[in-house]
This record gives structure tokens, sequence and C-alpha cells, in this order.
């Protein structure tokens, strides 16, 4: 599987994230710029990290959605490209329009870093299928906005289609509906505001989110 | 010519920060206070000589980047 790592100006997991994908796929990703105006030929994946692209000037993930290289990454899924956005990247791929719904201000306003329990909603997808569903892991989140919210209409097609991946069994930001991840109708683009990328190892907290690339890297 | 755009919370999305600055002007003294919505105000000057057209560009920008129709409205005034 060929995969590119998107960095933005203010991304700070692209190096977990390609770190993450060559551990697990054995395979280096290549890496993009924001600035650049085509992705490389032939890619099968694509991940969007996380971290503060442009300051979360304006809302997170707004500057970014708009940049060259985003455009690129929009007709790519659009062609059926896998696409992951963790963190930051969740934040960007609502706003550029690839996932429905918003993440807005923590509920409590604080910026929360800690692992979470998450329970799988869906693992009937490329990202989830080595979980079993409702299984429950252990990822750490790290963000200021990640409360999830979509208006009622949407929520309830997010829900009805099996388009919820992940839910946070203890509610730490807000999210409506528990929902701490969601996938595009298809199931091929997946958010989440969790990093499984920094769930692979014993040594640094834990292996919960290898089963997502495992998943993803076995299709 | 200038385009003052307003941008704020739709009506029944939750405001934590309003909240806390409600909480805020509580603590001060200010009593009565039933709510406080925190929103945005952009201000944006055009080169465009024709109201019409500015507003249409106006708004074309409001609807691409500007607000996030998800949760927010917008309104602005040309100046």
């Amino acid at each position: 599987m060929k995969s590119a790592v998107i960095t933005f100006p203010g991304s700070n997991c692209d190096r977990d994230m390609q770190t993450t994908i060559e551990q697990i796929s054995g395979k280096a990703p290549i890496k993009v710029w924001h600035a650049d105006t085509q992705l490389p030929e032939g890619l099968d994946f694509i991940a969007l990290p996380g971290g503060f692209s442009y300051g979360d000037y304006l809302r997170s993930g707004a500057m970014s959605a708009k940049s060259p290289i985003m455009q690129e990454v929009i007709k790519a899924a659009k062609k059926g490209v896998y696409v992951l956005g963790v963190c930051n990247g969740f934040q960007v791929l609502t706003e550029a329009g690839l996932l429905p719904g918003t993440l807005m201000r923590n509920r409590n306003l604080k910026f929360i870093c800690k692992e979470v329990e998450l329970q799988v909603a869906n693992s009937d997808s490329v990202f989830t299928k080595k979980y079993n569903k409702n299984q429950r892991i252990s990822v750490p989140i790290a963000h200021h906005d990640g409360n999830y919210f979509a208006e009622d209409k949407v929520l309830k097609e997010i829900e009805g289609n099996g388009q919820v991946a992940f839910t946070y069994t203890d509610n730490p930001n807000g999210s409506i509906g528990n929902i701490a991840g969601i996938f595009d109708k298809d199931k091929r683009i997946l958010g989440m505001m969790p990093h499984p990328e920094r769930a692979i190892d014993k040594l640094t907290g834990g292996v919960d989110g290898a089963a997502l690339f495992e998943s993803l890297f076995s299709t | 010519m200038k385009a003052q755009v307003y941008i704020t919370l739709k009506n029944g999305v939750l405001d934590p920060q309003g909240k806390a600055i409600q909480g805020a002007l509580g603590h001060l003294g200010f009593e009565g206070i039933k709510s406080v919505r925190q929103g945005k105000f952009i201000e944006v000057e055009i080169d465009e000589s024709d109201k019409s057209k500015a507003e249409e560009k106006i708004k074309d920008m409001c609807e691409k980047l500007l607000a996030n129709t998800v949760i927010e409205n917008y309104r602005f005034e040309i100046v």
C-alpha cells in the first residue's frame, strides 16, 4: 500500500504518523507539504496528522482545509483513496467537507491530554476490522477542540448509517452521542480525535491503536 | 469598500465560552444577565466599487471560509 502523510504548518504529529505507518506497513510513507499542488502518483492511503495547523486561526482546521494540497486530497478521496485524519486532521476533514459535522471547543473549555477508553462502534470497515464490535480500547487524546457536533438530522444519519467508528465510554469533551470518530458514508474516510498512532508501543502508552493500522495495511 | 462581518453561533448550539463569560460577569457583581453568546467580528476591505458585487463576494467568502455554516450564522454590512 502506498501511503502519504501531509504536513501543514503547525502539524506536530506528522513524525509519529510516519513512524507508525512505516513500522506497521513496512513501507515509509511519502512526505507531502501543504503547499504542494500535486499528490504522488498511485496513492492508496493519505494520513492527515494532528497538531495546530495555522495556529488554529479562525477555526481549528479551517485554513488547512483550503490549502492547495487539500484540494488534491479531496479529489483523491472522491476517487476512493483511503483517508485518515487524527485530531487536527479530523478537524481539517470536517472543514474540508469530507466528513459531516464539526469540532467545537471542549465543553469544560480546557485542553485535555490524557488516556481515554473508547468503544469500537463499528468494526465493519477497512480501518476497524481487526477490532471486535464493542471492544474497549485505551488511546490517548490531546485536544482543545474535540467536542463533536452535528445537527440532529445529520446525527441521526451518521448513527443510522453505521458511520460512528468510535465512542467515548466516559465523554471527556462534550461530544454529541459520545462520538470520538466517524466515517464517511463509504467508510473509506475516518476522522477521530484520539491518537491511535501514539498507541502502538508498550513503552509509550500501550498498543491498542496498532490494530487500526494493521486493519488498513492488511487490506 | 469595507465589509463588517458578524459571525454568531446558531441558536441551540452550546456556547461554553459564552457561559464562562457570563459566569465571570456574575463574579464581578453584574446582575440580571440572562445569557452571553460569543461570536466573531471580521473586517474585510476589498477593491470593489459596485456595492452589489461587493456583497456577492463577501457572501461567497462567508460561505467558503469565514463562517462554518454547520454551527454558525453570518451577516454583514458594507460600510
